[in-house]
């Protein structure tokens, strides 16, 4: 009796996480399916909800999610490896891994306030996608290291052992061995870690300050708003018909999203078999 | 001939390998940077705005207006408001992150388990503008049905949203911390007659309680660093109250105020939110670091 009362009790708690998920879903859904038109994506915003568009913020959040990725890449991937391959066991390597692990709990509205303060007024690159995209950088550089880490750490020591008994250097087995052993596993951490990047509004809100953006950016130091930007800036307002198609705006981000999480989870896939 | 061309390409693999090496070091050098970085920018940022406000007035004043005349900077309300919902969303998500965890760990199948798994992972990977929306159009018109005299900003709508966020990750840290719980106490208590549950609530439980205990003190620090959730649900009155049912402002959701208009860099308002952002960092940091201060010592206990 009791035995299935508890049973019971912990399912229940499992559903309450299942059920808002799927209720989030049919509540986005059912409000914003109306507006979501071709007009939808072609049109920038408007003063009339029936006429916005998603044009600008989609461009924009195209053009940030590529920056980043540019500066994201290679510097995690590098840091990965050093602290997985290179790095002696000493304090200088201990200080980066508790670093690291420091900065990944960091809420996001603080790296906007040092995009801000640095990267906006310090360096004046301005309200630009140049800023955003940096702020962005070191908001994500922290996941794309450990998720690194964990897919170099899965290479068996005996492949590096094999390539180093044949004389080759540290460089010589990350280049041959690892990063081609390791590249799906980096990979869908990189993906993972970028979706985490179109989702993110504080840092631009702090960055970019809330703007009627009718434009699309033509290069890296002009201003932008995302797609998230966007959802919030229309929430916010009182008017239902607003309300409505911030929904819509969240139906096509949750789209961007789980097709994001779903290259992800095929190339982890993928590499296990 | 032969011994110069082999000595000339070992020299070369060497130099390469010394650039490499220290191209990458300066990669991890980076992430360095960042941490000096930001606290070195919060506090240049804070100092003018405590040279004109004092520490007293910051710490113990009870109003909070700072774009309104007279201008009053007691950063009391903001933190009275950013732990009300903290606390609110870190008991959801204890609650039901914590019964998700004896079910995966405990009862479910492996099948049941992957298939959950997923979901929740989902769950997690949300945008939390999306959980502002859902919290404000859809969570809080049901408390006003329950709670007629609600504000349709309001404390408790956000702070149940963001818990159930948060329900992915104490389900995770508290499974993990159940898992590594040794099979042989489980047995030890089966062998004497015990039932599922209670195995579960008194050997695994109270085996597995500082892991639990530490999902909870990272919950809470996850919350107080939200910010879209409470911009759009809570409201942007700080207030020093506990009803849930009323607005409040947090400390993330001043900053946002401050920020969605163009303020003037080096006036005290934008100083503000550096000020306040610097007790944000400073509270988070505190609580990730005893969290994972726990977890690591939990880790060791049973090796």
């Amino acid at each position: 009796m009791k035995e299935k009362f508890f049973n019971l009790i912990f399912l229940l708690a499992v559903l309450v996480g299942i059920i808002s998920l799927v209720v989030l879903f049919v509540d986005i859904i059912s409000d914003g399916y109306k507006y979501l038109t071709w007009d939808f994506f072609t049109s920038y915003a408007s003063r009339k909800a029936e006429k916005s568009g998603i044009l600008a913020p989609l461009a924009g959040t195209l053009w940030l999610i590529s920056m980043t990725a540019i500066f994201t890449i290679p510097v995690g991937i590098s840091t990965a490896l050093y602290l997985e391959e290179f790095a002696s066991d000493n304090w200088f390597t201990k200080l980066i891994k508790l670093n690291v692990s420091n900065l990944a709990g960091v809420p996001s509205i603080i790296y906007g306030l040092l995009g801000l303060a640095f990267f906006t007024y310090t360096l004046s690159l301005g309200k630009s996608l140049l800023a955003g995209a940096l702020t962005m950088t070191l908001l994500i550089l922290p996941i794309v290291i450990i998720a690194s880490q964990e897919a170099i750490r899965t290479i068996p020591p005996s492949l590096k052992d094999a390539a180093y008994a044949l004389g080759a250097t540290k460089w010589e087995v990350s280049r041959t061995v690892i990063l081609p052993h390791s590249i799906g596993g980096i990979m869908s951490g990189i993906i993972l870690a970028m979706s985490r990047a179109v989702g993110e509004t504080a840092p631009i809100l702090i960055i970019s300050s809330l703007v009627f953006i009718t434009m699309v950016p033509s290069g890296p130091m002009d201003r932008f708003t995302v797609l998230p930007l966007q959802i919030y800036t229309w929430a916010a307002f009182p008017q239902e018909e607003f309300r409505a198609i911030a929904s819509t705006g969240i139906i096509v981000l949750l789209f961007i999203l789980i097709s994001m999480n779903s290259i992800a989870i095929f190339i982890r896939l993928k590499n296990q078999d | 001939m032969q011994n110069s061309y082999t000595t000339r390409k070992l020299t070369r693999r060497k130099t390469e390998e010394f650039i490499v090496v220290n191209l990458l070091r300066l990669s991890g050098v980076i992430s360095i940077v960042t941490t000096i970085g930001i606290i070195s920018i919060l506090g240049v940022n804070s100092i003018p705005f405590f040279s004109e406000v004092g520490f007293k007035e910051f710490f113990t004043g009870l109003k909070w207006t700072p774009l309104f005349i007279p201008q009053n900077f007691g950063i009391l309300p903001l933190v009275n408001g950013t732990f009300l919902v903290a606390f609110i969303a870190a008991t959801t998500a204890l609650v039901f992150g914590l019964g998700s965890a004896f079910y995966l760990s405990e009862y479910a199948s492996r099948n049941f388990r992957k298939i959950i798994k997923p979901f929740l992972e989902i769950l997690a990977g949300i945008p939390t503008v999306v959980y502002g929306y859902f919290a404000l159009t859809f969570v809080t018109p049901i408390i006003q049905f329950f709670f007629p005299e609600t504000i349709i900003f309001n404390a408790l709508s956000a702070g149940i949203v963001m818990g159930i966020m948060i329900i992915p990750m104490v389900s995770t840290l508290s499974e993990d911390a159940m898992s590594a719980v040794p099979l042989s106490l489980r047995e030890a208590a089966y062998a004497l007659g015990a039932k599922k549950y209670q195995v579960a609530l008194r050997v695994v439980f109270p085996s597995a309680i500082s892991g639990i205990v530490a999902s909870f003190i990272l919950a809470i620090s996850r919350a107080i660093g939200e910010t879209m959730i409470v911009s759009l649900a809570a409201g942007g009155k700080p207030a020093l109250t506990l009803n849930p049912l009323e607005a409040i402002q947090t400390m993330t959701a001043f900053i946002v105020t401050v920020s969605q208009g163009e303020t003037q860099q080096g006036s005290v308002e934008y100083n503000s939110i550096f000020a306040v952002g610097l007790l944000l960092f400073f509270l988070t940091f505190m609580m990730n670091i005893i969290g994972r201060l726990i977890v690591t010592k939990y880790a060791q206990q049973y090796e």
